[in-house]
Protein backbone atom coordinates (compact mmCIF):
# COMPACT_ATOMS: atom_id res chain seq x y z
CA UNK A 1 0.00 0.00 0.00
CA UNK A 2 1.43 3.45 -1.17
CA UNK A 3 1.03 6.54 1.13
CA UNK A 4 2.03 8.56 -2.02
CA UNK A 5 1.86 8.39 -5.37
CA UNK A 6 2.80 10.98 -7.82
CA UNK A 7 2.37 9.73 -11.72
CA UNK A 8 4.45 12.52 -14.20
CA UNK A 9 3.25 15.38 -12.28
CA UNK A 10 4.34 18.59 -13.73
CA UNK A 11 3.98 21.71 -11.40
CA UNK A 12 3.55 25.22 -13.23
CA UNK A 13 4.17 28.58 -11.13
CA UNK A 14 2.60 32.03 -12.63
CA UNK A 15 2.55 30.05 -16.07
CA UNK A 16 5.55 29.04 -16.29
CA UNK A 17 6.88 25.64 -15.48
CA UNK A 18 9.21 24.29 -12.74
CA UNK A 19 8.79 20.82 -13.23
CA UNK A 20 7.60 17.87 -15.49
CA UNK A 21 7.55 14.35 -15.44
CA UNK A 22 7.98 13.64 -12.47
CA UNK A 23 7.42 9.95 -10.44
CA UNK A 24 7.30 8.69 -6.88
CA UNK A 25 6.30 6.21 -4.68
CA UNK A 26 6.26 6.30 -1.08
CA UNK A 27 5.50 3.21 1.02
CA UNK A 28 5.48 2.61 5.12
CA UNK A 29 8.85 3.82 6.47
CA UNK A 30 10.17 5.46 2.99
CA UNK A 31 11.29 8.88 2.54
CA UNK A 32 11.85 11.24 -0.11
CA UNK A 33 14.50 13.97 -0.45
CA UNK A 34 13.44 16.95 -2.59
CA UNK A 35 16.56 19.41 -3.32
CA UNK A 36 17.10 22.00 -6.13
CA UNK A 37 17.88 25.96 -6.12
CA UNK A 38 15.42 28.97 -4.36
CA UNK A 39 12.35 28.81 -7.14
CA UNK A 40 13.16 25.43 -8.34
CA UNK A 41 9.57 24.32 -7.17
CA UNK A 42 9.86 22.30 -4.36
CA UNK A 43 6.97 24.39 -2.39
CA UNK A 44 4.61 23.90 -4.93
CA UNK A 45 5.56 19.91 -5.09
CA UNK A 46 4.75 19.89 -1.56
CA UNK A 47 1.27 21.75 -1.90
CA UNK A 48 0.66 19.53 -4.89
CA UNK A 49 1.76 16.30 -2.80
CA UNK A 50 -0.96 17.85 0.18
CA UNK A 51 -3.83 18.51 -2.31
CA UNK A 52 -3.71 22.57 -1.61
CA UNK A 53 -2.65 22.87 -5.71
CA UNK A 54 -3.47 21.17 -8.56
CA UNK A 55 -0.74 19.37 -10.69
CA UNK A 56 -0.54 21.10 -14.58
CA UNK A 57 0.02 17.42 -15.45
CA UNK A 58 0.04 13.67 -14.06
CA UNK A 59 -2.23 12.63 -11.19
CA UNK A 60 -1.47 12.63 -7.48
CA UNK A 61 -2.69 9.84 -4.93
CA UNK A 62 -1.91 10.56 -1.11
CA UNK A 63 -3.44 9.56 1.77
CA UNK A 64 -3.90 12.93 4.03
CA UNK A 65 -0.93 14.53 5.18
CA UNK A 66 0.32 16.28 7.64
CA UNK A 67 2.01 19.57 6.67
CA UNK A 68 4.93 22.35 7.72
CA UNK A 69 5.55 25.03 5.13
CA UNK A 70 6.80 28.76 5.85
CA UNK A 71 3.56 29.54 7.63
CA UNK A 72 3.04 28.82 11.39
CA UNK A 73 -0.74 29.11 10.90
CA UNK A 74 -0.64 29.65 15.16
CA UNK A 75 -1.96 32.26 16.67
CA UNK A 76 0.18 34.99 17.59
CA UNK A 77 -1.01 36.50 20.94
CA UNK A 78 -2.36 32.70 22.37
CA UNK A 79 0.33 30.79 24.73
CA UNK A 80 1.93 27.95 22.74
CA UNK A 81 0.09 24.98 24.59
CA UNK A 82 -3.26 26.29 23.61
CA UNK A 83 -2.15 27.40 20.13
CA UNK A 84 -1.20 24.04 19.39
CA UNK A 85 -3.41 22.54 21.43
CA UNK A 86 -6.11 24.03 19.31
CA UNK A 87 -5.06 22.10 16.44
CA UNK A 88 -4.39 19.01 18.25
CA UNK A 89 -7.97 19.42 19.12
CA UNK A 90 -9.21 19.77 15.29
CA UNK A 91 -7.18 16.20 14.50
CA UNK A 92 -8.84 15.00 17.54
CA UNK A 93 -5.28 14.19 19.58
CA UNK A 94 -3.38 15.77 22.18
CA UNK A 95 -0.01 17.59 21.08
CA UNK A 96 3.21 15.75 22.36
CA UNK A 97 5.33 18.95 23.22
CA UNK A 98 7.97 17.20 25.23
CA UNK A 99 8.93 15.57 21.91
CA UNK A 100 9.72 18.41 20.75
CA UNK A 101 12.15 19.88 23.53
CA UNK A 102 8.90 22.86 23.72
CA UNK A 103 7.19 21.74 27.36
CA UNK A 104 8.70 24.49 29.25
CA UNK A 105 7.31 27.23 26.36
CA UNK A 106 4.18 25.95 26.57
CA UNK A 107 2.69 29.58 28.66
CA UNK A 108 4.80 31.82 26.34
CA UNK A 109 2.64 33.48 23.42
CA UNK A 110 3.61 32.32 20.10
CA UNK A 111 4.39 35.94 19.07
CA UNK A 112 7.40 35.93 21.52
CA UNK A 113 8.95 32.39 20.26
CA UNK A 114 12.16 32.48 18.38
CA UNK A 115 12.81 31.20 14.49
CA UNK A 116 13.48 28.12 15.50
CA UNK A 117 11.12 27.01 18.17
CA UNK A 118 8.90 28.55 15.84
CA UNK A 119 9.88 25.76 13.41
CA UNK A 120 9.52 23.15 15.93
CA UNK A 121 5.75 24.24 17.46
CA UNK A 122 5.26 24.02 13.14
CA UNK A 123 6.63 20.31 13.07
CA UNK A 124 5.12 19.06 16.54
CA UNK A 125 1.83 20.19 14.88
CA UNK A 126 2.42 18.05 12.34
CA UNK A 127 3.35 15.06 14.57
CA UNK A 128 0.49 15.94 16.65
CA UNK A 129 -2.21 15.22 13.72
CA UNK A 130 -1.38 11.56 13.49
CA UNK A 131 -1.26 11.39 9.42
CA UNK A 132 0.98 8.90 8.19
CA UNK A 133 2.25 11.19 5.30
CA UNK A 134 4.51 14.45 6.68
CA UNK A 135 5.58 17.20 3.87
CA UNK A 136 8.23 19.00 5.69
CA UNK A 137 9.27 22.79 3.78
CA UNK A 138 12.44 23.18 4.76
CA UNK A 139 11.99 21.96 8.36
CA UNK A 140 15.69 22.41 9.03
CA UNK A 141 15.51 26.25 8.62
CA UNK A 142 16.04 27.95 12.11
CA UNK A 143 16.72 25.11 14.14
CA UNK A 144 20.28 24.75 15.88
CA UNK A 145 22.81 21.66 15.93
CA UNK A 146 20.79 19.87 18.74
CA UNK A 147 17.37 20.43 16.81
CA UNK A 148 17.85 19.28 13.75
CA UNK A 149 19.36 15.96 15.44
CA UNK A 150 16.06 15.96 17.24
CA UNK A 151 14.45 16.96 13.96
CA UNK A 152 16.39 13.71 12.05
CA UNK A 153 15.57 11.47 15.55
CA UNK A 154 11.92 11.93 14.82
CA UNK A 155 11.72 11.25 11.40
CA UNK A 156 13.29 8.15 12.15
CA UNK A 157 10.99 7.51 14.63
CA UNK A 158 7.82 8.05 12.67
CA UNK A 159 9.32 5.85 9.58
CA UNK A 160 10.24 3.09 11.95
CA UNK A 161 6.25 3.57 12.97
CA UNK A 162 4.84 2.86 9.41
CA UNK A 163 5.07 6.56 8.40
CA UNK A 164 6.26 8.13 5.31
CA UNK A 165 7.91 11.39 4.50
CA UNK A 166 9.01 14.12 2.09
CA UNK A 167 11.32 17.05 3.07
CA UNK A 168 12.08 19.43 0.94
CA UNK A 169 15.32 21.24 2.21
CA UNK A 170 18.40 23.34 1.22
CA UNK A 171 19.99 22.16 4.40
CA UNK A 172 21.85 19.09 4.78
CA UNK A 173 19.13 16.69 6.95
CA UNK A 174 19.94 13.32 7.65
CA UNK A 175 17.42 11.09 5.73
CA UNK A 176 18.88 7.29 5.38
CA UNK A 177 17.55 5.56 2.21
CA UNK A 178 15.89 8.45 0.92
CA UNK A 179 15.16 8.65 -2.69
CA UNK A 180 16.09 11.94 -3.79
CA UNK A 181 14.17 14.37 -6.25
CA UNK A 182 16.65 16.97 -7.83
CA UNK A 183 14.07 19.91 -9.01
CA UNK B 1 -14.94 21.28 14.72
CA UNK B 2 -16.67 23.74 13.08
CA UNK B 3 -18.09 24.79 17.12
CA UNK B 4 -13.95 25.03 17.68
CA UNK B 5 -13.80 27.16 14.49
CA UNK B 6 -16.41 29.97 16.45
CA UNK B 7 -14.76 29.82 19.19
CA UNK B 8 -11.47 30.55 17.55
CA UNK B 9 -12.91 33.41 15.84
CA UNK B 10 -14.97 34.89 18.82
CA UNK B 11 -12.00 34.68 20.92
CA UNK B 12 -9.38 36.74 18.43
CA UNK B 13 -11.96 38.98 17.81
CA UNK B 14 -12.21 39.91 21.98
CA UNK B 15 -8.47 39.86 21.64
CA UNK B 16 -8.13 42.52 19.09
CA UNK B 17 -10.95 44.79 20.53
CA UNK B 18 -12.94 43.51 17.69
CA UNK B 19 -16.50 43.03 19.43
CA UNK B 20 -16.65 46.57 21.55
CA UNK B 21 -15.33 48.70 18.32
CA UNK B 22 -18.54 48.17 16.43
CA UNK B 23 -21.13 48.58 18.97
CA UNK B 24 -19.01 52.16 20.09
CA UNK B 25 -19.66 52.45 16.95
CA UNK B 26 -22.47 52.50 16.39
CA UNK B 27 -23.61 54.37 19.12
CA UNK B 28 -21.40 57.20 18.25
CA UNK B 29 -23.17 57.34 14.63
CA UNK B 30 -26.28 57.54 16.54
CA UNK B 31 -25.64 60.41 19.42
CA UNK B 32 -23.99 62.59 16.51
CA UNK B 33 -26.75 62.02 14.29
CA UNK B 34 -29.58 64.41 16.49
CA UNK B 35 -26.69 66.80 16.52
CA UNK B 36 -26.67 67.28 12.68
CA UNK B 37 -30.42 66.85 11.77
CA UNK B 38 -31.90 69.01 14.93
CA UNK B 39 -33.84 69.05 17.88
CA UNK B 40 -37.10 68.53 16.04
CA UNK B 41 -38.49 65.08 17.89
CA UNK B 42 -41.40 64.00 15.07
CA UNK B 43 -38.58 64.30 12.65
CA UNK B 44 -35.61 62.13 14.48
CA UNK B 45 -38.26 59.88 14.95
CA UNK B 46 -39.41 59.02 11.65
CA UNK B 47 -35.64 59.51 10.71
CA UNK B 48 -34.12 56.85 13.50
CA UNK B 49 -35.03 53.55 12.27
CA UNK B 50 -33.59 54.55 8.90
CA UNK B 51 -30.05 55.81 10.38
CA UNK B 52 -29.74 52.57 13.01
CA UNK B 53 -29.84 50.29 9.44
CA UNK B 54 -27.03 52.58 8.03
CA UNK B 55 -24.99 52.50 11.59
CA UNK B 56 -25.87 48.72 11.87
CA UNK B 57 -24.42 48.36 8.44
CA UNK B 58 -21.25 50.21 8.46
CA UNK B 59 -20.90 48.67 12.36
CA UNK B 60 -21.29 45.42 10.40
CA UNK B 61 -18.49 46.79 7.70
CA UNK B 62 -15.78 47.64 10.55
CA UNK B 63 -13.96 44.18 11.43
CA UNK B 64 -14.20 43.11 7.49
CA UNK B 65 -10.19 43.02 6.85
CA UNK B 66 -9.56 41.18 9.94
CA UNK B 67 -12.26 38.54 9.18
CA UNK B 68 -10.53 36.61 6.17
CA UNK B 69 -6.81 37.59 5.26
CA UNK B 70 -4.86 37.10 8.62
CA UNK B 71 -6.00 33.60 8.46
CA UNK B 72 -5.02 33.51 4.65
CA UNK B 73 -1.91 35.00 5.26
CA UNK B 74 -0.82 32.81 8.26
CA UNK B 75 -1.55 29.71 6.37
CA UNK B 76 -4.18 29.08 8.75
CA UNK B 77 -6.87 28.01 5.65
CA UNK B 78 -4.16 25.69 4.02
CA UNK B 79 -3.84 23.93 7.30
CA UNK B 80 -7.38 23.37 7.83
CA UNK B 81 -7.68 22.33 4.24
CA UNK B 82 -5.19 20.07 4.55
CA UNK B 83 -7.72 18.51 7.17
CA UNK B 84 -10.39 18.26 4.96
CA UNK B 85 -11.97 21.14 6.15
CA UNK B 86 -12.83 23.40 2.98
CA UNK B 87 -13.46 27.47 2.24
CA UNK B 88 -17.18 26.71 2.57
CA UNK B 89 -17.03 25.11 5.80
CA UNK B 90 -14.51 28.23 7.06
CA UNK B 91 -16.91 30.79 5.80
CA UNK B 92 -19.91 29.28 7.41
CA UNK B 93 -17.99 29.00 10.89
CA UNK B 94 -16.70 32.97 9.98
CA UNK B 95 -20.30 33.95 9.33
CA UNK B 96 -21.52 32.43 12.68
CA UNK B 97 -19.12 33.77 14.66
CA UNK B 98 -19.40 37.42 12.72
CA UNK B 99 -22.68 37.82 13.86
CA UNK B 100 -22.47 36.99 16.72
CA UNK B 101 -19.73 38.84 17.30
CA UNK B 102 -21.85 42.20 16.37
CA UNK B 103 -25.30 41.53 16.04
CA UNK B 104 -26.49 40.60 19.78
CA UNK B 105 -24.91 43.67 20.97
CA UNK B 106 -25.73 45.68 18.33
CA UNK B 107 -29.42 44.92 18.70
CA UNK B 108 -29.37 45.91 22.50
CA UNK B 109 -27.54 49.24 21.65
CA UNK B 110 -30.15 49.72 19.31
CA UNK B 111 -32.57 49.78 22.27
CA UNK B 112 -30.02 53.08 23.34
CA UNK B 113 -30.22 54.81 20.13
CA UNK B 114 -34.19 54.49 19.82
CA UNK B 115 -33.90 56.19 22.94
CA UNK B 116 -32.26 59.00 21.58
CA UNK B 117 -34.31 59.43 19.12
CA UNK B 118 -37.56 59.56 20.61
CA UNK B 119 -38.55 55.88 18.39
CA UNK B 120 -42.23 54.56 19.47
CA UNK B 121 -42.06 51.23 21.20
CA UNK B 122 -43.79 49.28 18.21
CA UNK B 123 -41.67 50.94 15.91
CA UNK B 124 -38.75 50.01 18.04
CA UNK B 125 -40.10 46.68 18.43
CA UNK B 126 -40.31 46.14 14.71
CA UNK B 127 -37.10 47.30 14.37
CA UNK B 128 -35.55 44.93 16.78
CA UNK B 129 -37.18 41.94 14.81
CA UNK B 130 -36.18 43.31 11.22
CA UNK B 131 -32.19 43.77 12.88
CA UNK B 132 -32.65 39.96 14.16
CA UNK B 133 -33.76 39.09 10.41
CA UNK B 134 -31.31 41.19 8.55
CA UNK B 135 -28.31 41.07 10.95
CA UNK B 136 -27.05 37.34 9.93
CA UNK B 137 -27.33 38.80 5.91
CA UNK B 138 -25.08 41.51 6.72
CA UNK B 139 -22.99 38.81 8.66
CA UNK B 140 -22.52 36.50 5.24
CA UNK B 141 -22.11 39.78 3.26
CA UNK B 142 -19.39 41.02 5.57
CA UNK B 143 -17.52 37.88 5.31
CA UNK B 144 -17.75 36.99 1.71
CA UNK B 145 -16.34 40.56 0.54
CA UNK B 146 -13.70 40.13 3.16
CA UNK B 147 -12.79 37.27 1.37
CA UNK B 148 -13.12 38.28 -1.95
CA UNK B 149 -10.71 41.16 -0.67
CA UNK B 150 -7.98 39.58 1.21
CA UNK B 151 -4.86 40.35 0.10
CA UNK B 152 -5.90 43.60 -2.01
CA UNK B 153 -3.97 46.42 -1.03
CA UNK B 154 -6.68 49.01 0.89
CA UNK B 155 -8.56 46.28 1.43
CA UNK B 156 -10.99 48.33 3.36
CA UNK B 157 -11.71 50.97 0.81
CA UNK B 158 -12.35 48.39 -2.20
CA UNK B 159 -14.63 46.35 0.63
CA UNK B 160 -16.98 49.08 1.48
CA UNK B 161 -17.55 49.10 -2.20
CA UNK B 162 -18.44 46.12 -2.65
CA UNK B 163 -20.14 45.76 0.59
CA UNK B 164 -22.41 48.40 0.34
CA UNK B 165 -24.61 47.80 -3.01
CA UNK B 166 -24.80 44.83 -1.99
CA UNK B 167 -26.49 45.68 1.03
CA UNK B 168 -29.59 47.77 -0.36
CA UNK B 169 -32.03 45.15 -0.05
CA UNK B 170 -31.56 44.62 3.39
CA UNK B 171 -31.78 48.18 3.95
CA UNK B 172 -34.74 48.86 1.82
CA UNK B 173 -36.79 46.06 3.29
CA UNK B 174 -35.60 46.28 6.94
CA UNK B 175 -36.20 50.08 7.18
CA UNK B 176 -39.24 49.71 5.45
CA UNK B 177 -43.05 49.30 7.73
CA UNK B 178 -45.28 46.54 7.74
CA UNK B 179 -45.38 42.51 7.72
CA UNK B 180 -44.22 42.21 4.08
CA UNK B 181 -40.98 44.02 4.27
CA UNK B 182 -39.70 41.89 7.36
CA UNK B 183 -40.61 38.35 4.88
CA UNK B 184 -38.98 40.04 1.66
CA UNK B 185 -36.10 40.54 4.76
CA UNK B 186 -35.81 37.37 5.49
CA UNK B 187 -35.71 36.14 2.27
CA UNK B 188 -32.74 37.99 1.60
CA UNK B 189 -30.64 37.25 4.48
CA UNK B 190 -31.41 33.60 3.95
CA UNK B 191 -30.36 33.66 0.06
CA UNK B 192 -27.18 35.72 1.75
CA UNK B 193 -26.52 33.14 4.11
CA UNK B 194 -26.54 30.34 1.99
CA UNK B 195 -24.68 32.01 -1.12
CA UNK B 196 -22.19 33.71 0.99
CA UNK B 197 -20.15 30.52 2.17
CA UNK B 198 -20.11 29.44 -1.79
CA UNK B 199 -18.50 32.93 -2.49
CA UNK B 200 -16.28 32.92 0.32
CA UNK B 201 -15.13 29.54 -0.37
CA UNK B 202 -14.86 29.80 -3.76
CA UNK B 203 -12.28 32.76 -3.29
CA UNK B 204 -10.41 31.14 -0.47
CA UNK B 205 -9.48 28.67 -2.59
CA UNK B 206 -8.47 31.14 -5.76
CA UNK B 207 -6.08 33.19 -3.21
CA UNK B 208 -4.45 29.60 -2.36
CA UNK B 209 -2.82 29.10 -5.53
Amino acid sequence: MSLLRLDGIAGDRGGRRLFAGLDLVLGPGDAALVTGPNGAGKSSLLRIAAGLLTPAEGTVAAVPAGLADARLALDEEVPLGRAIGWWAGIDGRAADLEAWNLAALREVPVRLLSTGQRQRANLARVAASGRALWLLDEPANGLDTASTALLEARIADHRAGGGAVVVATHVPVALPGAVEIAL
Amino acid sequence: MIGALILRDLARAWASGGLTAPVGFFLLVAILFPFAIGPDAALLARVGPGVVWAAALLAALLPVERLVAPDLESGVVDQLAVRGIGGGTVAAAKIAAHWLGFAPSLMAAALVAGGLFGIPGGVLARLELALLLGTPGLAALGVATAALTAGLRGAGAAAGLVMLPMALPILIFGAGEGQGGLKLLAAVSLLLVVGAPVVAGAAMRIARD
